[in-house]
Parts: C-alpha cells; sequence; structure tokens
C-alpha cells in the first residue's frame, strides 16, 4: 500500500532562528502590522510503500528522528495519508517532537 | 615511523587538495591520501581528517547526507578504536551529524557568510588538533563559512566546560572573548571542541588555508603538528 508523509521541521523553541527574524523584519517593512512569533522551517513530502497505517507511521518517525530532524536543534511533526499519489485519504499524524 | 593520515572526499567537498598539501608540507614522512566517500577500509589510517566544502550541496543540513554515506560508519568505528579524527568547517558539521561531537552548527545570528581570519584562543584538554598549541598564545586562522553558530543547551555547554572539551575560541587580539570578537554568535564563543578522549576534534577555522609562510601569517601549521604529536604520542 502507498503512503505520503507530509513532514513539518522547524527550529526547537529556545534555538536562534536568525532567518526567522529576518523575515519578520522583511514583513514589517512590508507594511504588515502587529507581527508575533515567526519560524522559518521545511516541509518534506516522501510517497512509500508500507503494509499498514502503524508501519508507515513507525517508518516516518524513523526518518525524521534519524535524519530529516536534527535532535539538537529542530523538531518534527507529520501527517501520513494513505494513496500516495492521491490526494485525500485517511490522515493520522504524530505528535511534535 | 610514517604517519598514515587519510582525507575523505564527498562530492561537494572543496579543500581536500589544500589539506593534503597541508599534511605534506608540515608532517615530515607523512604518508596522505585521498579516501572516497564509498570507502570503509579505513583502518590501517592513524588519522582521518575530514575537510571543508559543502559536501552534498549542504542539503538538507550541512554535513547531513554526508553522515549517512558508506564512510560515514567507518569513521565512527575507527574513531571508536581511537583512531584520529579531525573535521574542520565542513567536516565539523559532518562530525556533528555522525553523532561524534555533541551540539549543532546553525546559520551565523548575523546570516551573512562570513570568510575572514579570526584571533583563536586554546584551552581545554590537549587534543589531537590542539595539543602542540600553547594556551597562552594567541593565534590567527581563517574562518570562511554561513553556518558556523555552535549552538547547544546549557547543561551540555557546561558539561563541555566540565570536561575541558572546548578547546578554542573567538577571541579579540589580546585574547579576550566579546561579542565583537565573535564572527558567527557561537555559544560560548565556541570555535572548536573534542569529544571527551580527545582523539575526535571538529573546528570551525581552516588551518590548510594558512599552513604554509607563502600567506603570511602559517599558524594553520601548529593544528597540523598537533595531529603527528598526538598520533606519535599514541602509538609510542
Amino acid at each position: 500500500m502507498n503512503w505520503r508523509a507530509h513532514i513539518e521541521v522547524t527550529c526547537r523553541p529556545g534555538v536562534l532562528d536568525p532567518e526567522a527574524k529576518a523575515v519578520k523584519e522583511a514583513l514589517g517593512r512590508l507594511g504588515v502590522e502587529g507581527l508575533g512569533r515567526t519560524r522559518v522551517g521545511k516541509l518534506i513530502e516522501v510517497d512509500f510503500d508500507a503494509a499498514e497505517q502503524a508501519e508507515a507511521e513507525q517508518t516516518v518517525e524513523r526518518m525524521c528522528s534519524e535524519l530529516l530532524a536534527h535532535p539538537v536543534v529542530e523538531r518534527y511533526s507529520y501527517r501520513v495519508e494513505s494513496g500516495g499519489d492521491q490526494p485525500g485519504g485517511a490522515v493520522s499524524g504524530g505528535e511534535t517532537r | 615511523m610514517s604517519l598514515e593520515v587519510g582525507v575523505v572526499r564527498f562530492p561537494g567537498t572543496n579543500c581536500e587538495t589544500e589539506t593534503v598539501r597541508a599534511v605534506r608540507d608540515t608532517i615530515p614522512s607523512s604518508h596522505v591520501e585521498i579516501l572516497d566517500h564509498r570507502r570503509t577500509d579505513i583502518a590501517r589510517f592513524d588519522a582521518v581528517i575530514l575537510p571543508g566544502g559543502f559536501a552534498y550541496g549542504d542539503y538538507l543540513r550541512a554535513g547531513a547526507i554526508a553522515a549517512r554515506a558508506p564512510i560515514g560508519d567507518a569513521v565512527r568505528a575507527f574513531a571508536r578504536d581511537g583512531g584520529v579524527v579531525v573535521g574542520f568547517c565542513n567536516g565539523f558539521q559532518q562530525l556533528q551529524e555522525l553523532g561524534m561531537l555533541p551540539g549543532a552548527l546553525i546559520l551565523n545570528q548575523t546570516l551573512h557568510y562570513v570568510c575572514a581570519t579570526v584571533h583563536l584562543r586554546v584551552e581545554g584538554r590537549p587534543s589531537a588538533a590542539t595539543c602542540a598549541l600553547d594556551s597562552g598564545t594567541v593565534y590567527q586562522i581563517p574562518i570562511a563559512h554561513g553556518e558556523g553558530c555552535f549552538w547547544a543547551d546549557d547543561e551540555e555547554i557546561r558539561s563541555l566546560e566540565d570536561h575541558g572539551q572546548i578547546v578554542l575560541r573567538y577571541c579579540d587580539a589580546n585574547g579576550d572573548c566579546s561579542d565583537e570578537s565573535n564572527p558567527n554568535g557561537s555559544r560560548g564563543h565556541i570555535a572548536g571542541i573534542c569529544n571527551q578522549a580527545g582523539n575526535v576534534v571538529g573546528m570551525m577555522p581552516h588551518p590548510e588555508r594558512n599552513a604554509d609562510p607563502l600567506v603570511g601569517n602559517a599558524d594553520g601549521v601548529h593544528i597540523f603538528r598537533s595531529l603527528a604529536s598526538y598520533c606519535l604520542r599514541e602509538a609510542a
């Protein structure tokens, strides 16, 4: 069965995020007012095969913890959809960690 | 005794030629060769250097993909068996991605790529890259990086201090550390650290870029001499 993972990787709270700071300053220069918390991260989408939902989530968990996020400075969250090449389908998600 | 040194090359590594030359010029009777990233037979070397560059284009995070290349596990095992492993710049980032050194190197706080010759202060344990340096002397070595801001949480920084693992700090010409002398916003002004044993060292400065008096200041020479004397001492 084919699955699609949508993975978000962002800076851990407390870690300096100069890119987000620069983005926020630039948004301010656009004239946007009342700007608050701004974070910059990555979105990673991966299609892959797994027999069932639980196995698919385990696989994504491994992708994140062993490669896609740096545990010291980043955290991640994801959702897994069945049917990698079809939009929609059952959606499940992991906690942000 | 002839010293066998391997210099690892990943796609995107770009400082291997200077590094090989610096080893040849500064360590008499050394034999140095470039190691392809697919190799795993590195046990016979005395030291392995991870040189600077942009391995795999710094995709995902600097050093992340390189750390998962076939030679990655071999380098980890080599160090575990007491082999000397030193990473310069991108090599430092790779050592963290390999889990061989703590912390992370993140985007410079200025957001600028910084290319300059900086002052460095030596402290901590006599590591494989700093054991021939004098803790009372301020050295000058070039840096060139966009992601060199050393980050670790308070507990980790304390542990590094307690174990003498901080071996190089950015400072001014007098050896004093201040925000002005910190080129990238690194916590604790950290420019280089080692593991608890001292045989694995990562540093942002590029000693291969000033290891020849021809370029003026040749302070980089001391880093390579440290490597040699550390290896010879271990072998004795």
